[in-house]
């Protein structure tokens, strides 16, 4: 039963990343590109925690850690860029 | 593996992944920037909460002992959502994005973004 | 005491942050995370500029519940909204006045306010009075107001400050 729960989980998440792409790509404010981008790290780690109980293997969980710690950190860089026109000052 | 545990599981993992699409749907579906953002900072964060928790109790069910570094994402997607959008919101209402409502009182906005040494909410 | 140990909690945050990164639980890591953890904050001191003091742990506790009780019951809101007709939504962008002093206070009411019911931080007026908010669907705006006034900045105000 949880290999059925896992394919069905599979396939929302993946339509959650493109629906992301989708509006990562239409914009149409720079803001709007950015929180996308930031939802799409966010899936992907949803997708890799759902890969690792699959296989049955605990080795994509420092890939999900640092995709999380990146992103973070990647999203307010932006942010500063988009605030501050400079991110370190 | 037993059949009340396997129910347990299933269940976060479904609603875990639907409260992720939930999310992503409305970053995909809703009408101005400033509504869009409530979508992943709430939905995503607590759907993808959930399967980190599913992971945690399926890896700690398999044997080889307790797997709770799990927690540690989930602990920091919660510490650092929040951040994300107060920052992008920030940033939104600094280039002036479209709204459905008016935009608040300008000066608080430009007031706000100039250089300051030291802010905490930064 | 203070100059050997900066920072107690810090220090215990910090190993049981290692211990989760390595998850284990063997005696040596619990060593050498309580070394780091006893190390790192010499050189985090600075981002500490004032002490951090909790006058009420059992309303700390309290606010605990009600705060995750809240973040599920949120996201089931926004869900529910988002399913429904966009058209109907009524955002609204709402100044919200704070009388907090300490910044760690206002920074917590500010993240709190992002992970529960349709409401969203967005920006520190300058002298530190008001935040303004941007909710998702707002009936009355005083309503509103008033349930962050009392659910979250009073018991923010009791535990940090007196």
């Amino acid at each position: 039963m949880m290999e059925i729960a896992i394919h069905i989980a599979f396939i929302l998440v993946s339509a959650a990343l493109a629906l992301n792409a989708w509006r990562l790509l239409k914009g149409p404010s720079t803001p709007d590109r950015i929180l996308a981008l930031d939802t799409l790290y966010i899936n992907t780690i949803a997708l890799l925690v759902l890969f690792g109980i699959h296989i049955n293997s605990m080795v994509y969980f420092e890939a999900a850690l640092l995709i999380a710690l990146m992103g973070f950190v990647g999203t307010i860089a932006m942010c500063k860029y988009l605030l501050r026109g400079d991110i370190i000052e | 593996m037993n059949i009340a545990l396997e129910i347990l599981l299933s269940v976060l993992i479904i609603t875990g992944a639907l409260f992720t699409f939930i999310g992503s749907l409305g970053l995909a579906r809703l009408r101005d920037f400033y509504t869009r953002l409530h979508g992943p900072t709430k939905g995503t964060t607590l759907g993808v909460g959930c399967l980190l928790i599913a992971s945690s109790i399926f890896f700690s069910t398999q044997g080889d002992g307790f797997s709770i570094h799990e927690i540690l994402i989930t602990f920091f997607l919660f510490i650092t959502a929040p951040i994300s959008a107060h920052l992008l919101a920030k940033s939104a209402l600094h280039l002036k994005v479209d709204s459905l409502v008016p935009l608040p009182d300008e000066a608080i906005a430009r007031k706000n973004s100039q250089h300051k040494p030291y802010q905490s909410l930064d | 005491m203070q100059r050997l140990l900066p920072h107690p909690l810090l220090t215990i945050i910090l190993a049981i942050i290692w211990l989760l990164l390595n998850n284990s639980i063997a005696p040596g890591q619990i060593t050498l995370g309580l070394l780091l953890g006893w190390a790192i904050p010499f050189f985090a001191l600075q981002f500490w500029p004032t002490k951090l003091k909790v006058h009420k742990p059992l309303t700390l506790l309290k606010f605990s519940y009600i705060l995750l009780y809240d973040i599920i019951e949120a996201n089931f809101i926004v869900a529910l909204r988002i399913l429904g007709k966009p058209e109907k939504l009524r955002p609204a962008f709402i100044v919200v006045p704070i009388d907090l002093n300490s910044d760690f206070a206002m920074s917590i009411l500010a993240n709190t306010s992002c992970l529960t019911p349709g409401s969203l931080s967005a920006l520190l007026a300058p002298d530190r009075k008001s935040i303004l908010m941007h909710a998702m669907d707002v009936e009355d705006v005083d309503v509103f107001i008033h349930t962050i006034k009392t659910r979250y900045e009073q018991p923010l105000k009791e535990i940090f400050e007196e």
